[in-house]
This record gives structure tokens, C-alpha cells and sequence, in this order.
């Protein structure tokens, strides 16, 4: 069974293959619903508005994820910082791949093996599809929302992928002075889990054209990284990934 | 008195304005505390393709326990080099040198190692191994920087089925966040 709720701005697609009960979908949508209410930087009555406002004690979730926010900050120097321009924390960058991650601890709990959960374009899989093959997973063509440009089967890796808005066509964003920085309009990376692949992804991709060989010099991870003339860069092993048929 | 000094100020001016100008008229900063984190320089490129990426990927760890074929690197390579340049000889002729040069095999300590270059309007713009020992990852030692070579390929659709796809969120606010930090960190911010 498979269905699509717009959670925390995004479609989330939760697909769960084999005779399960409803309550598991319902469980899964109603844990993305409170992390939105609880995490969301843009909702007053969020744990992270109070954080913000320096209000109270940070409940063990939202220092979990501070505490793998400010990890990611040192392993990448610093180009993955979730404190904003204007001083106030936005964790989203972190909230997401742990949100997935603790989702798929729901679905499993209630006894599924095999099940997909896209949240937004970042993809945790386990087992195996309907169809009893691997979950094979595309990746979009950053300049055309109805194109794939490639097929990887991650073996339940976490697959995710950071790049610029696709709204309006516009890949850069006119308000960076550098741009040089942004010529990279998408990077996909496949990683351990889709906590360590989203974060990692969004500091590959701050990091302009040197993301890729950032991912190169982390063992375990691979990356695909599309710049803005549709020229892909892949780390050493991507290509251990790609669906052959 | 006054008028001595103010000559003697203009001189000194125009004597390190001299040096200035002499020096290639470049000024370079010299950090003291640059980050120890292994971000390693961009090396500059031409606008259209790069393929050589620096990485400080410490090669003397354990290889992968993957193999890789060399026939299977060279025509990834070669397919990348084909479809991504689109500089044709014809369109540029008095642009400068133009077209593919295979370097002298050489011999790295490891073994055979011959590369081809592929340049356009004089600027390299493509590199492939012709030759390289298959026990090794792809990687050579310039200036005590390890750089592996990454492969690059034109994006191209795919008409296959898949599950789900992977792509940027619509919702660009991780976006703003890291374009943020980095041009923080480019002092711009």
C-alpha cells in the first residue's frame, strides 16, 4: 500500500509492499506531522522558535538533533552550518534525514521488511519491491522536473540529493553575489543511511563544484553531482550503484 | 622644509607604487589560521568541463576492495569526453589548437602510465588515461597532492522504471542556509 501526504512542506511518499494494516501508514504520517509541529523554524510554537527565543531546555530529540548538526558543521568546515545569516538556528537541514530514519524504526516496528519512504527526494529502502526486485531509484534531472538522468539501485542506502529550487526555472540564485560557488544545480549522494546522505548532501552541495570531491574523500559514501552546463561529476565508485538494465 | 617632505612622501609613494606594479600587481593574503579540515584549493579550469579535481584522499589507505576494469574506466571516459565537450573543429578553426594529444608512455615507479589530452581553442578541457596499471586506483601524485580523477559524463535521460526519484526539494530553505555559510565563509556575507 502506498500514499502521499504533503508533511512539513514537502510530499512524503510512504510504500509499503505486503498484507499490512492501515495503522502503520497512519502512524508513519502522524510522526512526520508532529515533527513538523514540533521542529519546524517557521511555526511560533515550535520547540526550535522557543530555542530561538532562548526559552526553556531543549527537549533529548531536538538535542540529538543539534548535536549531529554541529558534528556536521566540523566534519565539513564549516560549509554546513544551520545557524543563519541573522543569528537564529534552523536545524531543517538536519530534521529531515533524522525524521525519515526514525519513520522507518515505526515501519519496521510494526513488522515490514520491505518498504520505501521518500521524503521530499531523500529515500530510505528496505528489502525488496512489490515486484520482488531491488527498489531502484532515479535521479532527477535538475533541469527537467519530468526527466530522470539516471537509475541507481542503492541496496538500502540512503540516497539523497541537495540542490537549488526548482521553481521558475532559475538554478541560480540571483542574490549570490559569488556565484561561482553555485554552478552546481544538483548533487545526489548515496551514503550509510539517509541521515548521514542528507546532511553530507547539503554540505557537498554548499561547497560548489568541490562537493564531489569532498563525497570522494569520505569512504562509504558516493556522489553524482549535475553542475549548471549538465556536465556530472561521479566519485570512483557512483557507478557500483547504477542499474545496469 | 614642508615642500621637502611632501616631495620625499610623493616619491616614496611612486617608488612602492613601482614595486607594486612590478610585482604583477597581484596582493596576496597569507592566512595564519586556515582551517586544518581537508577542503583542498579549486584548481582553475576552463568555464566548460574540468576533470581534474584535487582531493586530499589520503591513497596510500586501502584500496577499495572493488576492482576496476581499465577497458571499463577508458570507455566511461572516452563516453564522457565524446558526448559532454561539443566542440567541433570545424565551428573553430582559428580558435587555436584544437583535438586530441596522446602523451609518451611513461614509467611510473608502479608501472605504464600514458595519458591523452583533448584540447579545445588551446585550452585542455578533456584528460584519459590511455594507459594505467589495473592493481591501482585511479589516482597520481602531483605536487604531493592526490588527485583522483573523477569521471565526467553528459546528463542524458533515462527512459527506465523506477520506485521513486530522487531530486532537490522544491522548498529551497537548506538552500539559503548553506549558500549563506558559504559566502560567509567567502567573507561576502
Amino acid at each position: 500500500m502506498k500514499e502521499t501526504r504533503v508533511i512539513m512542506t514537502m510530499p512524503i511518499v510512504v510504500d509499503i509492499v505486503g498484507a499490512h494494516d492501515v495503522s502503520v501508514l497512519n502512524d508513519v504520517f502522524a510522526f512526520f506531522t508532529e515533527v513538523e509541529r514540533r521542529f519546524s523554524f517557521f511555526r511560533d510554537d515550535s520547540e526550535v522558535a522557543a530555542f530561538n527565543r532562548g526559552a526553556g531546555v531543549p527537549s533529548a530529540e531536538l538535542q540529538d538533533i543539534l548535536t549531529i548538526a554541529e558534528k556536521t558543521k566540523q566534519e565539513t568546515d564549516g560549509y554546513f552550518d544551520i545557524v543563519r545569516a541573522d543569528g537564529r538556528t534552523d536545524p531543517s537541514g538536519i530534521t529531515k534525514g533524522w525524521a525519515i530514519k526514525k519513520a522507518a524504526d515505526i515501519v519496521r516496528a510494526h513488522g515490514c521488511r520491505d518498504f520505501l519512504i521518500d521524503a521530499g527526494g531523500d529515500i530510505h529502502t528496505e528489502g525488496r519491491s512489490a515486484e520482488g526486485e531491488e527498489w531502484r531509484i532515479g535521479i532527477r534531472d535538475p533541469f527537467d522536473f519530468e526527466q530522470i538522468v539516471k537509475v541507481v539501485v542503492p541496496r538500502g542506502r540512503g540516497v539523497a540529493t541537495s540542490g537549488s529550487s526548482m521553481r521558475g526555472g532559475h538554478i541560480y540564485d540571483p542574490r549570490a553575489s559569488h556565484a561561482a560557488a553555485h554552478d552546481v544545480a544538483s548533487i545526489t549522494v548515496i551514503g550509510p543511511d539517509i541521515l548521514e546522505a542528507d546532511r553530507l548532501a547539503t554540505a557537498a552541495f554548499a561547497m560548489g563544484k568541490r562537493g564531489a570531491a569532498f563525497i570522494e574523500s569520505l569512504p562509504g559514501f558516493e556522489a553524482y553531482m549535475i553542475d549548471t552546463d549538465g556536465v556530472a561529476t561521479m566519485t570512483s565508485h557512483f557507478n557500483d550503484y547504477v542499474a545496469t538494465i | 622644509m614642508k615642500r621637502f617632505f611632501i616631495s620625499g612622501s610623493l616619491i616614496v609613494a611612486s617608488i612602492v607604487y613601482a614595486i607594486y606594479q612590478y610585482a604583477g600587481n597581484t596582493l596576496t593574503y597569507v592566512a595564519d589560521n586556515l582551517p586544518t579540515r581537508t577542503i583542498p584549493p579549486p584548481v582553475s579550469q576552463p568555464a566548460s568541463s574540468s576533470v581534474i579535481i584535487v582531493s586530499r584522499k589520503d591513497v596510500s589507505a586501502p584500496a577499495k576492495t572493488q576492482t576496476r576494469t581499465q577497458t571499463q574506466t577508458q570507455t566511461q571516459a572516452q563516453t564522457g569526453s565524446g558526448m559532454g565537450m561539443g566542440m567541433n573543429g570545424g565551428m573553430m578553426k582559428s580558435c587555436g589548437a584544437s583535438g586530441t594529444y596522446a602523451g609518451a608512455a611513461a614509467d611510473a615507479y608502479y608501472g605504464t602510465v600514458q595519458v591523452q589530452a583533448t584540447v579545445s581553442c588551446g585550452k585542455l578541457t578533456d584528460v584519459q588515461f590511455l594507459q594505467y596499471p589495473s592493481d591501482r586506483s585511479t589516482s597520481q601524485q602531483i605536487n604531493g597532492y592526490a588527485m583522483p580523477i573523477l569521471k565526467q559524463e553528459a546528463i542524458a535521460a533515462q527512459g527506465a522504471q523506477v520506485d521513486a526519484v530522487s531530486g532537490a526539494t522544491h522548498t529551497s530553505r537548506a538552500f539559503v542556509q548553506s549558500l549563506a555559510s558559504a559566502l560567509t565563509k567567502a567573507g561576502l556575507n
